[in-house]
């Protein structure tokens, strides 16, 4: 009986919906948690895994051995890689392409790789503008490479240690 | 005023015959009010999507000039270049009617909102009941919209409008009787001139329930949340204009938020004193503006309801179909009936408004 008079009296004086119009009311004076990305951006990982790349050593041989370790551990199967001999008598892929479309970038390639040559790298804005596009070759990951090196170093060095 | 009008421009107005005269001078009243109208209803929807990314801790459009401000021109300028699609197998006529039929009522109640003493585009003596009746008319375009676009979910979405507007109007309806005995007029600017004597006097006060049943009525009436079932997003996609594309569903959308207003503004005329100052008697305000009658408190009061509707928006959840009903039902209007009865003792024993 006074639970039923109270609930009246709660419903007629419309508390429960004042109350809700309280919370709002505060949250319209908080503080906006809005990144507003072109011009902010929210912290990286040094673990982030973006678009692939191919490095190099510092005297400029590329270091991928062809040991097809990634393309064997690829989940998506995204990798493909041709193998020959190269005139020093080294091994060395004649095509290494990575399907963007199915690449779900877990970053298995760069674990398996022995000699972290096939990286993941920050970067995460880019995208396709013709069908076909989406295949990266050889040419292009160690361009990639080439271009963003001392991050991709940086980034290998700050999570070394956890490794 | 009129000396710095030139001669030869006095001389072509005095040209026209004076039937002429009077059709643009009304001509140009009904202008002046509806530009300012358009154009706050543009800004409703940007204070509405402001309104609400804040109080969801976003911070809402920005991109589009100055903090935003040219947002609601953009949306305009694309929609108006949208192509307005008309479904194969939609009653054509009907499809294009039914837009027009809800915005044309939406402006035409604007013809008897007195903004200050004397501004008001016609004084119809029974201003209450043509708004009144308007407000219902608007319910006409989202069935014939719901119905011509033979859709699913568009007549589904009318059915619902159709019910729930019959349903709330009667609330309505009795609510105005409330103000109704209290003014003793069915004039708007009488009904404002009553409440004259400061904050105290407003009819808010001796008609709270009233008050409250009309105003959350006037939110069901315009079907916003949290009464927007007729739209639905979750259930039946956009409602009676899923089918409208373009300026069309542009038409939709303006009378939707021309109604925003005009709730707002009647709201503030028929229970907070519309241009009254709230400060008329008392000691301090004396002989300051604060004292003065004006439009601009009108247009406070009014802004402050439109605020209520965007901030209802942005804190209820929608309500179910049956509790819709069971409020407007079985809660409003037995309200409304009672606080009738209880203001027929009040003018009996003449206490509040009726106190001679």
């Amino acid at each position: 009986m006074m639970k039923a008079i109270a609930h009246f009296i709660k419903s007629f004086t419309l508390w429960d919906l004042l109350k809700g119009l309280s919370v709002t009311g505060r949250y319209l004076f908080s503080r906006k948690i809005t990144v507003q990305y072109p011009e902010e951006k929210t912290p990286m990982s040094p673990r982030f895994r973006g678009l692939h790349a191919q490095r190099r050593y510092a005297n400029g041989e590329e270091r991928c051995i062809a040991c097809k370790l990634c393309e064997a551990v690829c989940p998506a199967l995204a990798i493909t890689i041709d193998v020959a001999e190269r005139e020093d008598g080294t091994r060395r892929t004649t095509r290494y392409d990575i399907d963007l479309f199915k690449c779900i970038y877990c970053g298995f390639c760069e674990e398996a790789c022995p000699v972290d040559a096939i990286v993941e790298t920050h970067i995460f804005e880019y995208h396709f503008e013709e069908r076909g596009t989406q295949i990266m070759t050889k040419e292009m990951l160690l361009e990639i490479g080439d271009k963003n090196e001392p991050e991709i170093a940086a980034a290998r060095q700050a999570d070394a240690k956890y490794r | 005023m009129i000396e710095f009008i030139p001669d030869w421009l006095i001389a072509f107005w005095n040209w026209f015959p004076v039937d002429v005269q009077t059709m643009a001078i009304i001509l140009g009243k009904i202008i002046l009010i509806l530009l300012p109208l358009m154009l706050a209803v543009a800004y409703v929807t940007y204070a509405e999507r402001k309104i609400i990314g804040y109080m969801q801790v976003r911070i809402g459009p920005n991109r589009v000039g100055p903090r935003g401000w040219l947002q609601p021109i953009a949306d305009a300028l694309k929609l108006m270049m949208k192509e307005v699609i008309l479904p194969t197998q939609a009653n054509k006529f009907l499809f294009l009617t039914a837009p027009v039929l809800s915005i044309a009522p939406a402006l035409a109640a604007w013809a008897v909102i007195p903004f200050d003493r004397g501004m008001a585009l016609t004084e119809v003596d029974a201003g209450l009941l043509y708004v009144l009746a308007l407000t219902s008319v608007g319910v006409y375009g989202v069935i014939i919209a719901g119905w011509a676009s033979n859709s699913k979910y568009a007549i589904l979405s009318a059915l619902r409008a159709g019910a729930q507007i019959v349903a709330y109007e009667i609330a309505m309806g009795f609510a105005l009787v409330g103000v109704l005995m209290a003014s003793g007029s069915l004039n708007l600017s009488a009904i404002v001139e009553s409440q004259a004597g400061g904050m105290g006097s407003w009819f808010i006060w001796p008609l709270l329930p009233l008050f409250f049943v009309y105003f959350i009525s006037g939110v069901a009436e315009t079907n916003r949340a949290p009464f927007d079932v007729a739209e639905g997003e979750s259930e039946i996609v956009a409602g009676f204009h899923v089918e409208y594309s373009g300026m069309a569903f542009a038409i939709f959308f303006l009378a939707e938020y021309a109604n925003i207003i005009l709730i707002s503004a009647l709201t503030s005329l028929l229970f907070l004193g519309g241009w009254l100052s709230p400060f008329e008697n008392v000691a301090f305000a004396q002989g300051s503006w604060l004292a003065e009658t004006s439009m601009f408190w009108f247009f406070g009061k009014t802004a402050f309801f439109i605020f209520c509707f965007l901030w209802f928006r942005a804190t209820f959840p929608r309500y179910r179909y049956d509790q819709i009903m069971r409020l407007g039902w079985k809660v409003f209007i037995p309200i409304t009936i009672v606080w009738i009865f209880v203001e027929a003792v009040m003018s009996v024993m003449q206490w509040g408004p009726w106190a001679v």
